[in-house]
C-alpha cells in the first residue's frame, strides 16, 4: 500500500508554531543570559505573544488542515484572540511578581507559552486526538506552573492536587473518547456526527461516553460538581498563574465543549443541552455561595471564576447562535476584567503572598487612588453592573437563554448575579471604607502591571458602553456552525 | 436640532473630566467646578421647558441613534410631560446640593464631586431614556456613585447601609432585567421585530398571565426604589446614614425612580395587570402611609424622622397613581414633584442644624427659633409645605391624589386621609420640640443664623413652595396630555375586555357592584375633565 503524505497546512498553525519557537528562545534564553536577562524573558514573552496574535488575527478563509483534524474557521479564530489576550497579560502582570518571588526564569514564561499552545490547539481542534493533544499539552504545564513557587507549602500543595484530580480526569476524558470511538468508528467530530445522524451508533457506549467526556472537560472548565479541586488550587497557586488558569483554559474548555456538543453529539436525541442548563445553575449557584463566606480574596476570587463559568454555560445551554456567540462575548470580557483583577490583588498581596485578605485592601483608595479606581471598575464588572462590559456579557448570555426558551435559567442567573454583587461589593468597600489595620509603605505598580490594567480597563468600558462591533465580531464568528 | 437632552445629560459628565485634571488639593476650584456644571446643566435644562410642547403627548426633544443593532437597541431620549418635571427637578436639586455641600463634606471633596456629578449623569439619563437597555444601564449605573456617597462619606453605620441599599435595589432590579427580556421575545412573537424602544409596548397586548408575572417583576424593581411598605426597610438606613447631599438626592430624586417607573412601564405595558393588582397595591400604599406616619412620630432622630415622612408621602403617590383617574396621576407627580422640593429641603435644613451641632436628636434640641430667626422661618415654611397647608405646593398634590382615589374607591381616601392628619402630627410635633420653647441646651445659645450661603439654596425651595401652591397651572398644563393619553391607555384595557366586572378590584363579596361602578365612574370622569379643564 503506498503511503501518501498528506497535504501539511502549515499557515493555520502558524500562532502555535510562532508560540513554540518563542518558547524555546526563552529556555535559551534564560540560560545564557543567567540572572541578568529577568525583564528581557518578560519582554520575549510578550513579543512572543504579540507575533503570534498578529497571526491569529489575520483574515482566514475557514479550511480545514491536517487531514480534518484541525479546523481554522473563524470560530477558532476568536477563541485564539481570547486565549492570547489572557496569556498577554497574564505575563504582563507576572513581571514584577516575579522578579518579587525570584521566579523570573525563562522556564516560566516558556511553560505560559506551551499552555497557550495547548490551548490553541484545543479551539480548533476537529478531532478527538487533537483535542487531547492539547488538553494534556496545556494540563502539564499548569501542574508545574501551579507548584512554581517551590518554597511555599500551599503552592506544592496545589500542585499536587491539581495532579492527582486531574491525570484522574485525563483518564475520564480519554476514557469517555474511546468510548465514542467504539460506538461510531469515529474519532474526528464530523465523522461521529454523521455516524450519529445516520444511526450507525451503539446508544448505549456513546451515552457513557458523551457523559464521561463531559465530566473530563467539566472537570477543566470547574463546572460544580467537578470543581471541588479548584478552591486550593486556585489559593495555592501563584497570583498570575491562578488568574491565567481561571481564563484562557476555561475559554478552550468552552470552545470544545460547543464543537462536540452542539456539533457532533447533539444530533443524538438526549437532551445535553438542559442537562448543561442543570450543570450551568448549581455552576453559579455553588460559586457564588461559596464566595460569599469567603475573606481571602484569592479564594473569593476562585469561587467567583467557578460562578463565571456558570454564567458562561447559560449561553452553551441555549444552544442558539446567539448562545455561542454570548459564549464568546462572555470570555473576551471575563478574560479582561477577571486577570487585571488578580493583577491588582497580586500587588496588595506583596511578597509571598501574606496579604490576600479582605482586610488587606483597606485603605487602598488613598495610598493608591489609580489602581483602586481601577479595581473598583472591575469589581463593578465582574458583579455585571453597567455601564461596565461585565453586564453586557451577561445581558447577552441571558438573552440568549430567554431566546431558547430557558426562563428557569435565566431567573436562577439573574438571581445568582443579585448574590454575587454582595461579595465584589466588599472590595469597595474595603478599600474606600475601612481603615487600614497598619500602616505599609505604599506599594508601586510596575510599568508592566499599569499596561495590563489600562488596557482591562479599556476594554471594559469600550465594551460595555459600544459594544455593537464586538457583538457582531461574535456574530461573524459563528457563521461556520 | 440641537441634542439638547444629551447635552444635559452628559454636562456633568464634562465637569468630571475638568475636575479629574484638577489637583486634589484644590478643593475651593473643584467645588466651584461642580457648582458651575450644575448651574450650566440647570439653564440648559430650562431650555427643555420653555421649549416644551404643552399641547401633545408625544415624546419631544427625541435623539435617534442606533446603538446595539444586532440586539434593536437604540440611545433614544425624550421627554414627554411626566419626565420633563424629573429632569428639571434633577437638575434643579443638583445645583442646590453642590451648593449644600461646601463645608459639610471636607473629607476626599475631589471624589465627592466626581460621584455627585456621575449620579447627576445617570439621574437625568434615567428620566430621559426611552430604550429599555439604556435605560437599565442608567438605571444601574446611579447606584455605583450613591452607594460610595453613602459608604464613603456617610455616618457610623455606613457601611451597612449601603451595603443594604444597594443589594436590595439590585434584588429588585435583576428581576427587571428578566422581565425586560421576557418582553423583549414577547413582543418578538407578536410582531416579528426585535426592539427596545419603550414606547412599542405601549401597544401590546399579552395575555393575562405573562401580564400579571410580568408586572410583577417590574413592580418589586419600582416598589424597593419607591420604596412601598413593605420594601421600605433600607430607607431609613441609607438616609440616616447617607451625608445631606445623599439624602437630598436619594429623597428628592430616587425615590422618584420607582413611582415614575410606575407611569413609564407599569401601567401603560401591562394596564389589565394593574387594574387587577390594584386592590393589594392600593391597600399596601395605605398601609404605607399611616405605618410611615405612626413610626415617624416616634423618631427622635430628625432625619429618621423626615426618612419615615417619605415613606407616608410616597404611599400617596403610589396611591394616587393606581387610582387610574387624571386627578389621581396628576396628583401623583405634582407630589412627586413636591415631595421633592420640600423633602429636599427639610433634608437640608436638618443638614444645617446638624453641621452646627453635630446631632439630629430632637431632644438635643429646643428654641431655636430664638437664636435662628432666620432659619426659623424657612424651616416653618418647608414644614407646613410638607405638611400639605393650602397656599403650599404640598396642598395640591395631595389634595389632587385624593380627589382621584375618592372617584375611584371611597374607603381608601377615609383611610388615606389619615395619613394628612398624622403628618400634620409628626411634623408640627417635631417642630415644637425643635424650634419653640426656652432654650434649655448651653450649647444651642450661639449657633450662628443662615449664612448667605445657605440662604442662596434655601430661598429658591421656599419660592418655589410658595409658586407651585399658588399657581400650579404651568405645570399641570404640560402634564395634562401626557397623563390623559396614560389614562386612556389604561381605560382601554378596562374597558375593551368584557370580564371588567369579575377581573377588576378585590374579589370580595361586594365588588361586583363596587368595580362596575368605578369603572362608570371613570369613564365618566374622562369626558367630565375634558370638558372642564379645555
Amino acid at each position: 500500500m503506498p503511503i501518501v503524505t498528506p497535504f501539511i497546512d502549515l499557515t493555520a498553525v502558524a500562532p502555535e508554531i510562532v508560540l513554540s519557537v518563542f518558547a524555546c528562545l526563552l529556555l535559551f534564553a534564560s540560560v545564557c543570559m543567567k540572572n541578568h536577562g529577568a525583564a528581557a524573558n518578560t519582554w520575549l514573552a510578550i513579543t512572543g505573544v504579540i507575533v503570534a496574535g498578529w497571526y491569529a488575527f489575520c483574515p482566514v478563509t475557514a479550511h480545514s488542515a491536517f487531514t480534518g483534524m484541525y479546523e481554522a474557521d473563524k470560530f477558532a479564530q476568536i477563541f485564539k484572540i481570547i486565549i492570547l489576550l489572557g496569556t498577554g497579560l497574564t505575563i504582563l502582570i507576572s513581571s514584577k511578581y516575579s522578579e518579587d518571588e525570584k521566579i523570573n526564569h525563562g522556564e516560566y514564561y516558556a511553560l505560559l507559552l506551551f499552555a497557550t499552545v495547548g490551548m490553541l490547539l484545543m479551539v480548533a481542534s476537529s478531532d478527538m486526538i487533537t483535542l487531547f493533544l492539547g488538553l494534556e499539552l496545556l494540563s502539564i504545564c499548569l501542574y508545574v506552573l501551579a507548584g512554581y513557587t517551590r518554597t511555599r507549602a500551599e503552592s506544592n500543595e496545589a500542585a499536587l492536587k491539581y495532579f492527582l484530580l486531574g491525570g484522574f480526569a485525563a483518564g475520564f476524558l480519554l476514557y469517555g473518547m474511546a468510548m465514542i470511538y467504539g460506538s461510531t468508528g469515529h474519532t474526528d467530530l464530523a465523522g461521529i456526527g454523521k455516524a450519529v445522524s445516520h444511526g450507525a451508533f451503539n446508544k448505549m457506549y456513546l451515552t457513557v461516553g458523551a457523559i464521561m467526556l463531559l465530566v473530563g472537560l467539566g472537570f477543566k472548565l470547574a463546572a460544580v460538581p467537578f470543581h471541588q479541586w479548584t478552591p486550593d488550587v486556585y489559593q495555592g497557586s501563584p497570583i498570575p498563574i491562578t488568574a491565567f488558569m481561571s481564563a484562557g483554559p476555561k475559554a478552550a474548555v468552552l470552545a470544545a465543549l460547543i464543537r462536540v456538543y452542539e456539533g457532533s453529539v447533539s444530533y443524538m436525541h438526549v437532551d445535553w443541552l438542559a442537562w448543561l442548563g442543570v450543570l450551568a445553575v448549581m455552576t453559579m449557584t455553588v460559586g457564588n455561595v461559596a464566595a460569599l463566606v469567603q475573606n481571602d480574596v484569592k479564594r473569593m476570587l476562585a469561587f467567583s471564576s467557578i460562578s463565571h463559568a456558570g454564567y458562561a454555560m447559560v449561553g452553551l445551554a441555549a444552544a442558539n447562535k446567539q448562545g455561542i456567540a454570548s459564549v464568546i462575548i462572555y470570555m473576551l470580557v471575563y478574560t479582561l476584567m477577571n486577570i487585571a483583577a488578580f493583577g491588582v490583588l497580586a500587588l496588595v498581596a506583596r511578597k509571598n503572598e501574606q496579604r490576600t485578605k479582605m482586610q488587606d485592601f483597606a485603605g487602598f483608595a488613598y495610598s493608591n487612588p489609580f489602581l483602586a479606581i481601577a479595581m473598583t471598575i472591575l469589581a463593578f464588572s465582574l458583579a455585571g453592573i453597567p455601564p461596565m462590559a461585565g453586564f453586557m456579557a451577561k445581558f447577552y448570555v441571558f438573552m440568549s437563554a430567554m431566546q431558547a426558551g430557558l426562563y428557569w435559567l435565566v431567573v436562577a442567573a439573574v438571581i445568582n448575579s443579585a448574590i454575587g454583587i454582595y461579595y465584589y461589593l466588599r472590595f469597595t468597600v474595603s478599600m474606600y471604607m475601612r481603615e487600614p489595620e497598619e500602616k505599609l509603605p505604599p506599594v508601586t505598580a510596575s510599568p508592566a502591571l499599569l499596561i495590563a490594567i489600562v488596557v482591562s480597563l479599556i476594554g471594559v468600558l469600550v465594551i460595555g458602553v459600544v459594544p455593537a462591533d464586538y457583538l457582531d465580531m461574535a456574530g461573524r464568528a459563528i457563521l461556520s456552525f | 436640532m440641537f441634542p439638547i437632552l444629551s447635552t444635559i445629560t452628559f454636562i456633568p459628565l464634562v465637569g468630571v473630566l475638568a475636575i479629574l485634571m484638577v489637583n486634589g488639593k484644590k478643593e475651593g476650584l473643584i467645588r466651584m467646578i461642580t457648582l458651575a456644571t450644575g448651574v450650566v446643566d440647570f439653564i440648559v435644562s430650562i431650555g427643555v421647558y420653555t421649549g416644551f410642547d404643552p399641547a401633545s403627548h408625544q415624546m419631544q426633544f427625541v435623539e435617534r441613534v442606533p446603538w446595539i443593532p444586532s440586539f434593536g437597541a437604540e440611545y433614544y431620549l425624550g421627554v414627554d410631560g411626566i419626565s420633563l418635571f424629573m429632569v428639571l427637578l434633577t437638575t434643579f436639586t443638583c445645583v442646590l446640593c453642590y451648593l449644600s455641600t461646601w463645608t459639610a463634606v471636607e473629607k476626599n471633596v475631589k471624589e465627592f464631586n466626581i460621584a455627585m456629578l456621575v449620579l447627576q449623569t445617570a439621574m437625568i439619563g434615567v428620566f430621559c431614556a426611552l430604550d429599555f437597555v439604556l435605560f437599565y444601564v442608567f438605571w444601574e449605573m446611579m447606584l455605583i456613585p450613591m452607594y460610595l456617597l453613602i459608604g464613603v462619606w456617610g455616618g457610623k453605620r455606613r457601611i451597612y447601609a449601603t451595603v443594604k441599599f444597594f443589594v436590595y435595589t439590585m434584588a429588585g432590579s435583576v428581576l427587571m432585567l428578566f422581565a425586560i427580556l421576557a418582553l423583549y421575545y414577547e413582543y418578538h412573537a407578536a410582531t416579528g421585530v426585535y426592539t427596545f424602544d419603550i414606547l412599542k409596548y405601549y401597544s401590546l397586548g399579552m395575555n393575562k398571565t405573562l401580564q400579571l408575572w410580568l408586572f410583577l417583576c417590574f413592580f418589586v424593581a419600582f416598589a424597593i426604589k419607591v420604596p412601598v411598605w413593605p420594601f421600605h426597610t433600607w430607607l431609613p438606613d441609607a438616609h440616616v446614614e447617607a451625608p445631606t447631599a445623599g439624602s437630598v438626592i436619594l429623597a428628592g430624586i430616587l425615590l422618584k425612580m420607582g413611582t415614575y417607573g410606575f407611569l413609564r412601564f407599569s401601567l401603560p405595558i401591562f394596564p389589565d395587570a394593574s387594574i387587577s393588582a390594584a386592590w393589594w397595591i392600593s391597600g399596601i400604599a395605605i398601609i404605607g402611609i399611616i405605618y410611615g406616619a405612626l413610626v415617624a412620630m416616634a423618631q427622635e432622630d430628625v432625619k429618621k424622622l423626615v426618612a419615615y415622612s417619605s415613606v407616608s408621602h410616597l404611599g400617596f403617590v403610589v396611591l394616587g397613581t393606581f387610582a387610574f383617574n387624571l386627578r389621581g396621576i396628576e396628583g401623583g407627580i405634582l407630589q412627586m414633584i413636591n415631595h421633592g422640593i420640600s423633602t429636599g429641603a427639610l433634608f437640608l435644613a436638618v443638614g444645617i442644624l446638624y453641621e452646627r451641632r453635630h446631632t439630629r436628636d430632637i431632644s438635643e434640641y429646643g428654641g431655636i427659633t430664638k437664636v435662628m430667626p432666620k432659619f426659623a422661618v424657612v424651616f416653618m415654611i418647608v414644614t407646613l409645605s410638607s405638611i400639605g397647608l393650602p397656599l403650599t405646593n404640598g396642598f395640591i398634590g395631595e389634595f389632587l391624589i385624593l380627589l382621584g382615589v375618592f372617584e375611584s374607591n371611597v374607603t381608601y381616601a377615609v383611610l388615606a386621609s389619615t395619613g394628612v392628619i398624622l403628618g400634620a402630627v409628626y411634623m408640627l410635633w417635631m417642630f415644637q420640640r425643635v424650634m419653640f420653647g426656652e432654650v434649655t441646651n448651653e450649647k444651642n445659645k450661639n449657633l450662628p443664623d443662615l449664612n448667605k450661603r445657605e440662604l442662596a439654596y434655601m430661598l429658591p425651595l421656599v419660592a418655589l413652595v410658595f409658586i407651585l401652591g399658588v399657581y400650579p397651572n404651568p405645570v399641570i398644563k404640560r402634564l395634562e396630555p401626557s397623563v390623559k393619553n396614560l389614562v386612556a391607555i389604561v381605560n382601554k384595557a378596562k374597558n375593551g375586555t368584557a370580564v371588567v366586572g369579575e377581573s377588576v378590584l378585590r374579589p370580595t363579596a361586594d365588588s361586583g357592584a363596587r368595580s362596575g361602578e368605578v369603572v362608570a365612574l371613570s369613564v365618566g370622569n374622562q369626558t367630565v375633565n375634558s370638558g372642564k379643564r379645555d
